[in-house]
């Protein structure tokens, strides 16, 4: 078995025991992204000069550090010194950040190696990476398929063991909905969980960077060294965080886990329908009480979710002016200079949400469009409280559908936007969410979506890892292991 | 309520992104559509409901007034498109007509 293929806590378990170096993981990862990145394209940026030369410098370090050794990728949305940060976008072409994210300085000071930067819709607006201005990613299980979005290069990664872990951000679904695409797992944690220092902003109120790894573990070591307050954040909460790991084996007995039944309507395709009802039938078995929920102010949450988080982005993204940094185009006034950079260096995405926000937060709309949206994200918040009164956790689809051909939603955004409508409610009411393999329908991934109260990343995990067990599903490798 | 050209044109220009005749009437089907989704959202009852800006509270948070090292200007200026000496050179503000 190479190395690429083994799990971060595998290959600790090795090199804590002397019997491989870090310059040997590194060997067998590009070795593998050499293979793959031709079809899989899961990477704006391969770091391969810097990574060899930091395992080089680990060789003697201390193995004992949580993530000693181990390769991850970042998303391209997160600074880190000595590289682009592009954002999958035209307009940040060329951007090399003078500082990092505080997410990048924790897992260099916990002993990873970065290996790359990955591939992402543009300013992580998308669901199915198409829109990064660079290229398209495709699906390690069906390369005629998306990887999903918007961090669909990071999941990917994972997916094809071009890394044992990475990094992605989640605004509505980014970390979830492609780790269900690519059947790896993915948690959004809790707002303010984790530092969003560093991360080029979207929907400040809704962004949330964490974890892909091949199994429920690996996810919660990457928690560990990722999670934490942060001076440099106000939004980051001011607390101890607790061992995510040392939570992992609790089991599912005793739990109550409600069955949100508003996500299992007709949207949802019958292959992804039986697998997570199969799933649910998992839970029971492992001792768990499954309840059915009824949450009807979750259809609401898409629409209400294309008002706010476009209505942030339009202010967050003002900064791309052509001023500071990125590219400009040059005009004889400065406003003609503002609206010729932009016309020149956004995505047709980008620029469709930009103008909604605009437009929604606009004298005269905002009361009907942006104010109304945010009284029901009040409703959904609620609701979810409601649901957190009689149950530990909730399950859903993570996604509708499992992975979509490529070019089949471009043209359509309302089309693209309904592949998030499973996880975009988590978002507005700020929760933890994951996504864990649950088996494959016609030889592609489905997710489970498991959703936590606040703060409730430790029974997410546990219930996650009694999964695992019970279904014997963990650790997916397309073309190589498929349960 | 139905989106015209015209506030369309508006809200380009208030997005600061040039756009082309062409461009306006394919984003104003877009947008559209996408308003008329969003007007579900009149379906619910929301008298009296509170808005939510962030779940969490939030509050001003103070730091001691101490000066720290700070990014520094070849670094706050490494990425400038146009530099001239220590700053962001940019085409004339002022003297422009805010034609549309």
């Amino acid at each position: 078995m190479e190395l690429c293929t083994k799990t971060a806590s595998e290959l600790i378990g090795m090199l804590r025991a002397g019997e491989i170096d870090p310059i040997d993981i590194v060997d067998s990862t590009f070795k593998r992204i050499n293979e793959k990145e031709p079809d899989v394209k899961a990477f704006i940026a391969v770091l391969e000069e810097s990574a060899r030369k930091r395992a080089e410098e680990l060789k003697d370090a201390d193995r004992s550090l949580p993530l000693y050794g181990i390769p991850v990728a970042v998303k391209d949305n997160m600074c880190m010194r000595g590289a682009q940060t592009t954002c999958g976008s035209k307009i940040l072409t060329p951007y090399e950040p003078p500082y990092d994210a505080t997410v990048v300085e924790k897992l260099k000071a916990a002993g990873a190696v970065i290996v790359g930067k990955t591939n992402m819709d543009e300013f992580a607006m998308g669901s199915s990476c198409e829109w990064s201005a660079h290229h398209p990613t495709r699906n390690p299980w069906d390369l005629e398929r998306a990887p999903g979005g918007s961090s669909g290069g990071s999941a990917a990664a994972v997916a094809a063991c071009e890394c044992a872990m990475s990094l992605g951000s989640d605004t509505g679904g980014s970390i979830r909905q492609p780790a269900s695409l690519c059947g790896v797992v993915g948690m959004k944690p809790t707002y303010g969980a984790v530092s969003r220092y560093g991360l080029v902003a979207f929907a400040s109120s809704l962004d949330q960077i964490g974890p892909f790894a091949r199994d429920v573990r690996d996810c919660a070591m990457l928690l560990d060294v990722i999670c934490g307050h942060d001076p440099k954040d106000s939004t980051s909460i001011d607390r101890e965080p607790p061992d995510h790991v040392a939570a992992l084996d609790a089991g599912a007995a005793g739990m109550t886990i409600g069955m949100i039944k508003d996500l299992f309507g007709d949207g949802v395709e019958p292959g992804v329908r039986e697998r997570v009802s199969a799933a649910a039938e998992v839970f029971e078995k492992m001792g768990a009480k499954i309840k059915e929920i009824e949450m009807p102010i979750v259809k609401y949450a898409l629409p209400a979710y294309y008002l706010i988080a476009p209505a942030e982005a339009s202010s967050n993204l003002a900064r791309y002016d052509g001023v500071q940094y990125g590219m400009r185009e040059n005009a004889d006034d400065i406003v003609s200079m503002f609206r010729k950079t932009r016309r020149a260096g956004f995505g047709a995405e980008v620029k469709r949400r930009i103008m909604l926000g605009t437009y929604a937060l606009s004298a005269g709309y905002y009361d009907a469009y942006y104010l109304r949206a945010l009284k029901v994200r009040t409703l959904i918040v609620k609701e979810f409280e409601k649901a957190f009164a009689e149950c530990d956790i909730l399950m859903s689809p993570t996604s509708p559908a499992t992975a979509f051909k490529l070019n089949e939603k471009i043209d359509d955004p309302l089309a693209m936007y309904m592949m998030d409508i499973c996880t975009i409610p988590v978002n507005l009411a700020g929760l933890p969410g994951m996504s864990i393999p649950c088996g494959l329908s016609d030889g592609l991934p489905v997710g489970l979506q498991l959703i936590g109260p606040t703060l409730g990343e430790q029974a997410l995990l546990r219930a996650a890892r009694a999964f695992e067990i019970g279904s014997g599903i963990c650790g997916m490798i397309p073309g190589e292991k498929t349960d | 309520m139905k989106l015209t050209r015209e506030e369309v044109r508006e809200v380009a220009y208030l997005s600061r992104i040039e756009m082309t005749d062409d461009e306006l009437d394919r984003m104003t089907g877009q947008l559209g559509a996408i308003l008329d989704y969003a007007d579900m959202l009149n379906e619910l009852d929301l008298e009296g409901v509170e808005p939510t800006s962030h779940v969490i509270p939030m509050k001003n948070v103070m730091r001691e007034d101490v000066v720290k090292e700070s990014c520094g200007v070849e670094k706050a200026l490494m990425n400038a498109p146009d530099r001239f000496g220590d700053f962001f050179r940019v085409p004339k503000v002022i003297d422009e007509g805010e034609g549309h």
